[in-house]
């Protein structure tokens, strides 16, 4: 069953321009694209600063309205940006833990919000699910009455984590929730995520620029490069097997433990311009591969091997 | 609230201010119960009486009425109507910013034009013209004083607001189904509120100013009644014969707005978080050194030696070990490197090397660090100085902060050149071109004319590395310098480092928090926990046989690429806060093998002459 169904989603925004002006140029954060994600599934989502994996995630709950095409939740298709109409379904885990929790409010204050706002719970009705919601992210109920300084990153992304389980979501859009942590409480949240989505039965979209991480905890990976999917597959195969040449190089770029330090290219790699994108394949440029074809169009998304899809002329074969 | 008033009134001014005006504002309040005479009562033969006349304390004025009354009744509307004033100016312009602010676009771009339009006007003219439109009167005229200030709120409230409206709790608010109102209400108004708190302290006394202004000049309260502003605008005509009608209500509106702006001003620093830690005073240009017990000897160790370093911040009752004990040494083209989670103690390390710790509220209290045998803790600050740069410099995580934003970077480089060496420009530039092509930088001569924000993260950090390398050092210090980088691009900073210290014989010390980060450069590394070094040994060793529990599971955290979809180990509970650290071992609490001896005494960094553990139980045989 699908859990979610992304179809032709894309977003520009308008550059320059002022009161009486029309904008000058336009950015294509997120170019046209389409992904199902199926009930219960991890899709792991990667990609480097700038590819536009933010601005996805924001359309998907709903605080970008998208520029074309369609968001479906379990067969229903959302297209008002509503943000209390898709908080029911869909929640966000944010970065920054601590700056996702208004300083000025107290623990309970934070975690009564959405069950107030949302599913309109009396009093008593609220303290007994923020009880349990606690219980559930190993998280003591003193802390319920301390303000948000008060605590450790790890401990303010496990709020955040209760905050998003309190509206009851299908699904969870976890965008990069462990890169603000230090590797030994990176490790608890990813574990608590993990045995949630069985408790929950939830859907996760995870966000991280981290390959290892993402490798670790999703089903599937999509790799963006510059607004577009370049690559999808099965978790274990995507590094393993690279198709894209981007994603070889995300791979090769990674560093491991007895690896040998080299640099994986040499040349002058800077991302392309977004106010004047390059024909063709957005990686051409950087690509090792790349034939003049490349440049001639924009390569589809085409299966190749037995799970994976890549959007590329020059694939690597195994 | 009570450390706030310590705060206030540790500022002598402010607290001169606070004891003036509240003996006005009591004065104010009391005076329908004074025993005074009647403010309106008119005695023509008692006219100019001078101060200190019997019934009358400060004599009376052109009509004979008593002075004295009417300074109080005065004050008290004057006062009445600033505050007021205020308020509305507050509330209106407060308002008028958080919508602004919170919108945006193009709701943003029209109220502020319009706000705009109004700033553009001489304040003064508008109330003026507001008067003149409405009439004369005191109300008038307070309506006038608040809208002429409803600009200074509405621009100010709406900087903050703006900077608010993009964080990322405000999202979370509007996915908990919270509407733009209950937004602005619950998760905007309560973290502007000291903002509007200081905004209205600083120009309470402007607007008391500016209501006896437009008083004196017949605008505001009309006769008999009196205001500050009302009594000195009757007294001008007789300034000369009988001083005292003007210099009593003048010297009350001094005493006002003076003792109302001191406050303010105090209120403002009191508040302001930068100072509410406790440093009043900007930095020093050296960390302090208070070294007690003995400097321990040097040991000819490498080519920069840290022996026993001891560094800490004293905040308040509180003193924070930051690095205790610790000793790390380089020698000429080796890279070392420190890793440990954060609060470890590692970055405190590096800058206590050069004393770049701040201080306050940082001190370094024991050991030594020594460049070519010369202890650099007990170098006079302009030894130091000439030694930063030149031979020990420094690469830090952020290029984008600590490049300044508005000289080309270019320009920085050379200043930095320039800073060792007295070289004319032009030889400083063809050097920086030089420096930029040894870093990889494409289009060196185009490039040095860029702005920092220009560059992209990778190109910013080799400028960053191109200024540490500027003057040729030996030791190059590298705080995290790819964790702020994409992986793609921390694979060519990190081959770039390599490159350049087995070209040059760099010494690197390379501190991180990432094991492949350090598998791939460092031949040695130190592993830091609650800032002591808890195992040092060349890389190989550690990573495949380590010996303290600790780095055993730290590793084990740390996702691999190519394991594929599984459960991540973790390490129980949170690392220890260096105020409060337990006895013994740091780690034991949330160690397996901790017994009851690893959690009392001082445990030794012991091993053999190359591999080193502070450890009781270690996984591996150290012998």
């Amino acid at each position: 069953m699908t859990a979610l169904k992304v179809d032709d989603l894309s977003k520009t925004f308008p550059v320059g321009g002022g009161l009486f002006r029309a904008p000058k140029a336009a950015v294509r954060a997120v170019r046209p694209m389409s992904f199902e994600v199926a009930k219960g599934e991890t899709l792991g989502i990667v990609g480097e600063s700038g590819c536009g994996k933010s601005t996805l995630a924001r359309m998907l709950v709903g605080l970008l309205e998208p520029t074309t095409g369609r968001i479906e939740i379990e067969g229903k298709p959302l297209d008002n940006a509503d943000p209390a109409a898709f908080g029911k379904l869909i929640q966000y885990v944010f970065q920054d833990p601590v700056s996702s929790l208004n300083p000025r409010k107290t623990i309970r204050q934070i975690m009564e919000a959405p069950l107030k706002r949302l599913y309109g719970m009396g009093r008593a009705e609220r303290a007994a699910r923020i009880r349990e919601i606690f219980a559930s992210v190993n998280l003591r109920e003193e802390f319920l009455d301390r303000y948000p300084h008060e605590f450790s990153g790890g401990q303010a992304q496990r709020i955040g984590v209760a905050r998003a389980l309190a509206a009851a979501p299908r699904i969870i859009i976890l965008d990069e929730p462990v890169s603000a942590l230090d590797v030994s409480v990176q490790a608890q949240v990813l574990n608590l995520l993990a045995d949630l989505k069985g408790e929950f039965n939830l859907t996760y979209l995870f966000i991280s620029h981290d390959l290892a991480v993402v490798e670790a905890v999703s089903d599937r990976i999509l790799v963006l490069y510059f607004g577009t999917v370049v690559e999808v597959g099965p978790a274990e195969e995507v590094f393993k097997t690279p198709r894209h040449p981007y994603t070889k190089l995300l791979a090769d770029s990674a560093p491991v433990v007895g690896r040998p330090l080299k640099a994986p290219e040499q040349k002058d790699s800077e991302l392309p311009d977004p106010l004047n994108p390059p024909p063709g394949c957005a990686f051409a440029g950087r690509c090792p591969r790349a034939t003049p074809e490349c440049v001639a169009e924009v390569p589809d998304l085409r299966p190749l091997g037995e799970h994976q899809l890549a959007a590329c002329i020059h694939p690597h074969e195994y | 609230m009570i450390a706030f008033l310590k705060l206030l009134f540790r500022n002598r001014l402010a607290a001169m201010g606070a004891v003036v005006l509240s003996a006005i504002l009591i004065l104010a309040l009391i005076t329908p119960l004074l025993p005074l005479a009647d403010p309106d009562a008119i005695a023509t033969g008692d006219r100019f009486k001078r101060p200190f006349t019997e019934g009358h304390l400060l004599g009376t004025d052109h009509l004979g009425r008593d002075l004295l009354s009417r300074l109080l009744w005065g004050t008290r509307l004057s006062l009445a109507v600033g505050i007021f004033a205020a308020l509305i100016a507050a509330s209106v312009g407060s308002a008028i910013g958080i919508i602004a602010g919170y919108f945006g676009g193009r709701t943003d771009n029209v109220i502020m034009r319009g706000v705009d339009m109004l700033m553009a006007f001489p304040y003064i003219l508008l109330a003026l013209a507001i008067v003149a439109a409405l009439g004369p009167g005191l109300t008038n005229a307070l309506i006038a004083v608040a809208a002429v200030n409803i600009p200074f709120f509405a621009r100010n409230i709406r900087g903050v607001t703006v900077g608010l409206a993009g964080r990322e709790f405000i999202d979370a608010a509007r996915l908990a189904g919270m509407g733009h109102g209950r937004i602005i209400l619950t998760e905007l108004l309560p973290n502007v509120a000291s903002t509007i708190v200081i905004a209205m302290s600083t120009t309470v006394g402007w607007m008391i100013l500016e209501t006896a202004g437009l008083s004196f000049l017949g605008l505001g309260s009309q006769p008999p009644q009196a205001d500050l502003g009302s009594i000195l605008g009757e007294a001008r005509s007789a300034l000369i014969t009988a001083p005292h009608t003007s210099i009593v209500p003048g010297v009350m509106i001094f005493l006002i707005v003076m003792s109302i702006n001191l406050l303010g001003d105090g209120v403002r620093d009191a508040l302001d978080p930068r100072l509410r830690s406790g440093a009043l005073t900007r930095p020093r240009a050296v960390t302090l050194v208070e070294r007690r017990g003995n400097v321990p000897r040097a040991d000819q160790k490498g080519l920069l030696n840290i022996q026993e370093l001891e560094t800490q911040f004293h905040v308040g009752p509180r003193i924070y070990r930051a690095v205790n004990q610790v000793s790390l040494h380089v020698n000429p083209g080796e890279a070392v490197g420190v890793i440990g989670e954060s609060g470890s103690g590692k970055s405190v390390t590096a800058l206590s090397v050069m004393g770049l710790v701040a201080s306050p509220p940082g001190v370094i209290t024991g050991g030594a660090v020594r460049y070519d045998s010369e202890d650099l803790l007990a170098a006079s600050y302009d030894s130091l100085r000439a030694k930063r740069g030149r031979n020990v410099a420094y690469i830090f995580q952020d290029p984008l902060s600590t490049l300044h934003p508005l000289y080309r970077v270019g320009d920085q480089l050379i200043e930095a050149i320039q800073a060792h060496n007295r070289v004319p420009e032009a030889e400083a530039r063809a050097k920086a071109i030089e420096l930029f092509r040894a870093v990889r930088i494409p289009n060196p001569e185009s490039r040095i004319r860029n702005f920092p924000h220009e560059m992209s993260g990778g190109m910013r950090q080799r400028v960053g590395i191109a200024m540490a390398m500027a003057n040729d050092p030996d030791v190059i210090i590298a705080d995290e310098p790819t964790t702020a980088l994409d992986v793609t691009v921390q694979a060519q900073i990190l081959s770039l480092l390599d490159d350049l210290r087995r070209e040059r014989g760099l010494a690197i010390i390379f501190i991180t928090h990432d094991f492949g980060v350090v598998a791939q450069l460092c031949d040695r590394v130190a592993v830091m926990y609650a800032g002591r070094i808890v195992e040092e040994g060349p890389t190989e060793t550690i990573l495949e046989h380590p010996a303290h529990p600790y780095t055993k599971k730290l590793m084990a955290c740390v996702p691999e690429l190519g394991g594929g979809k599984r459960r991540l180990a973790a390490i129980p509970g949170l690392p220890p806060q260096v105020h409060d650290l337990p006895p013994g071992c740091a780690f034991a609490p949330r160690c397996h093998k901790a017994t009851d001896a690893c959690r009392e005494g001082e445990i030794l960094l012991e091993g053999t002459e190359t591999h080193t553990a502070r450890c009781i139980h270690p996984e591996e045989e150290l012998a």
